[in-house]
């Protein structure tokens, strides 16, 4: 039914209990002559943080946008539960979203935002006073529930948009890009306070981003797009110690791309050279920074592989340094040690077959 | 030294433009200073310097019957022209601004064409589709007359503001469970109340002055640039300069109250927003 990488689930084990509760399945999206999305499927657990992570253009946000029901999909289906999501209009599902930009209403008050959607919704006056004062309770706000969104600074508005999404109680919580207009410092803050949120709401978020730190922070699983496509849904754990592809390798945190020849179970590339149990041809690797170690006259352990060479940069970054070293055949390896302790000149270095991961080829896509 | 040359120079120069912006305000203000003025003068609009000043014009003015009549009927047309032009000019400039349909284009240029119309094509085009249809000449007319050709002011207003609405408060709506008639009156209404009341205010005011179309409509009932027209042609008396005075008093108001609330929205404290808000606070 799908082709996308399917790794997923497997080893975070509270994941497979949980039931499923959103399915995008085959969904693509056209713009005109523009193919943004296509054959996306994924799945939403019962209270998962997901988030949906790719550069700008990747399609990320007309992802969001078909599941809140601002866009309708090219071809595919949504699901919620045993129900078609996308053929309802977006006021009738249980999802709620919050903006970018916020989105708040500027000639309501904070707290006429906050009890819009229980007002639309005919809730008895009394419960919406309860339930909005609770939820403004909930994102620290209730000294401001008489002011005018101009008047509350940018965080403050990040809270209120979604204190008025929460409010709702919706199934499930679409977030698109909602910290990018924050400062750094803000920014980690409400990282972890959205977080611990969720976990307190229980209620499934879609989190859209482009800053990949952000989704390794906050995420159960990250779906990575690209281009419109799937390259890969997995754990942060598993997406960084195991990349699927040289994309992801290469957009979640650093790598070595390592291209290499296999011929007869040995793996061969450039000066550097291990047993593998792979058929022979082309092969891809990716071996982080940090699994390269200098290696010591003692240390020989009888499964590393080991490799001299020249370095040619040395950057110092406190707890870690990073060095560029040449070792020969055009092969540039950039290492990570904590401290060297100086300036080196010639070193070798030394790793695990084990730390090499096979990946596919990502190719330009136009 | 050239420093010196090119200030006086400058100043030489900003002397010649101080001279040109006086000259352009004397022309423009200078007649509405003088019909003013003569509204005073107890010798009538002939002899200068003007004396005797007195405001027995102003009290034949209110002791005028058909004058007040005519202000009354310029008053309803105004009022329901604008009620007619914000009917159908508010749609028009939503189907402008977010709906795609074919014949788009052509749709455009045919609401915006009357902007452009002389209003005595408009007028005698009219006047010859009553006449086909039969139409009693009336008020009735004249108010159809000045609704119609004033839709295109309420389409450019509103259209204007549309666009500067951020679309995202709209689909937050949406979102929030408010489907889209609730929307449109809950959130884009609001935000386009500066636009809809400067669109009303606008109407309101080139429908009392309109006199081409009126000219070609009018039934028994004047308003009131046709009565004054129509006095003029009998002789001035400083009885129009007196009503003229009135009028260019109420419009200043309106424009000052315009500006103001324009200025005070775009400072964020926004009034009309309030007022709509304290009106729905009555109504929830």
């Amino acid at each position: 039914m799908t082709t996308t990488p399917q790794i997923a689930v497997t080893n975070a084990g509270d994941d497979v209990s949980r039931t499923t509760l959103l399915s995008i399945r085959n969904v693509a999206k056209r713009f005109g002559r523009n193919l943004v999305l296509r054959d996306i499927s994924l799945e939403v657990k019962e209270g998962e943080f997901l988030t949906i992570l790719g550069e700008s253009g990747s399609g990320k946000t007309t992802l969001l946008r078909i599941i809140a029901g601002f866009e309708t999909a090219s071809a595919g289906e949504v699901w919620m539960g045993d129900a078609r999501l996308d053929r309802q209009p977006p006021y009738r599902r249980r999802v709620n979203t919050v903006f970018q930009s916020y989105a708040l209403f500027p000639h309501l008050t904070v707290e006429q935002n906050v009890a819009y959607g229980l007002r639309v919704a005919k809730r008895p006056e009394a419960e919406i006073a309860a339930r909005v004062s609770e939820a403004l309770k909930k994102v620290k706000m209730s000294a401001h529930a008489k002011s005018k969104p101009s008047k509350i600074s940018g965080g403050q508005q990040q809270r209120i948009a979604l204190a008025r999404a929460l409010v709702n109680r919706p199934q499930l919580l679409l977030l698109d890009e909602p910290l990018s207009a924050l400062d750094a410092n803000l920014r980690r803050q409400m990282q972890v306070e959205l977080k611990s949120l969720q976990r307190e709401v229980g209620i499934s978020f879609i989190f859209v981003t482009h800053d990949q730190e952000e989704a390794m922070v906050m995420s159960d699983r990250i779906a990575l797009l690209r281009s419109g496509e799937l390259e890969q849904v997995a754990t942060p754990r598993e997406i960084y110690g195991h990349p699927a592809t040289a994309y992801v390798a290469q957009f979640i945190g650093h790598t070595n791309l390592l291209k290499g020849e296999v011929r007869a179970g040995v793996v061969r590339c450039g000066p550097l050279m291990w047993t593998a149990a792979l058929p022979d041809g082309a092969a891809l690797f990716s071996l982080r920074p940090e699994n390269i170690r200098l290696a010591s006259e003692k240390t020989t352990a009888p499964d590393t592989v080991r490799v001299r060479g020249k370095v040619r940069q040395q950057a110092f970054h406190g707890a870690t340094e990073l060095i560029r070293v040449e070792c020969g055949d055009g092969l540039v390896m950039v290492v990570r040690t904590p401290g060297s302790g100086g300036a080196l000149d010639e070193v070798e270095l030394e790793f695990s077959p084990a730390d090499a991961v096979l990946v596919r080829e990502s190719p330009e896509r136009i | 030294m050239e420093l010196l040359v090119s200030e006086t120079r400058f100043d030489s120069g900003s002397r010649w433009l101080l001279l040109h912006a006086v000259a352009v305000f004397v022309f423009l203000y200078l007649p509405i200073a003088v019909l003013i003025l003569y509204s005073f003068n107890g010798e009538g609009v002939g002899g200068f310097p003007p004396h005797h000043l007195t405001l027995d014009w102003y009290r034949t003015l209110f002791a005028d019957g058909p004058i007040w009549d005519s202000v009354l009927n310029s008053l309803q047309v105004a009022l329901a022209a604008m009620v007619i032009a914000l009917t159908f000019g508010v749609p028009a400039a939503l189907a402008l601004e977010r709906a795609q349909f074919p014949g788009k284009a052509l749709f455009r240029r045919l609401v915006l064409l009357p902007l452009i119309l002389p209003g005595i094509i408009t007028g005698l085009s009219l006047l010859m589709l009553f006449n086909v249809m039969g139409t009693k000449l009336s008020l009735m007319t004249i108010i159809l007359g000045h609704g119609t050709a004033l839709i295109s002011v309420a389409t450019t207003e509103v259209f204007a503001g549309l666009q500067k609405l951020d679309r995202a408060q709209e689909e937050a709506s949406l979102d929030l469970g408010a489907n889209y008639w609730q929307t449109f009156w809950r959130i884009t209404v609001p935000n386009l109340k500066l636009p809809i009341i400067g669109a009303a205010l606008l109407i309101f005011t080139l429908s009392m002055d309109e006199i081409a179309v009126s000219f070609f409509l009018i039934g028994r009932d004047n308003t009131l640039p046709l009565e004054i027209w129509g006095r003029l042609r009998r002789g001035i008396t400083p009885e129009i300069n007196a009503v003229s005075t009135i009028i260019f008093i109420f419009s200043l108001v309106a424009i000052v109250f315009w500006y103001r609330l324009r200025m005070r929205g775009e400072a964020g404290a926004d009034v009309a927003a309030e007022i709509v808000q304290a009106v729905e606070g009555d109504a929830t």
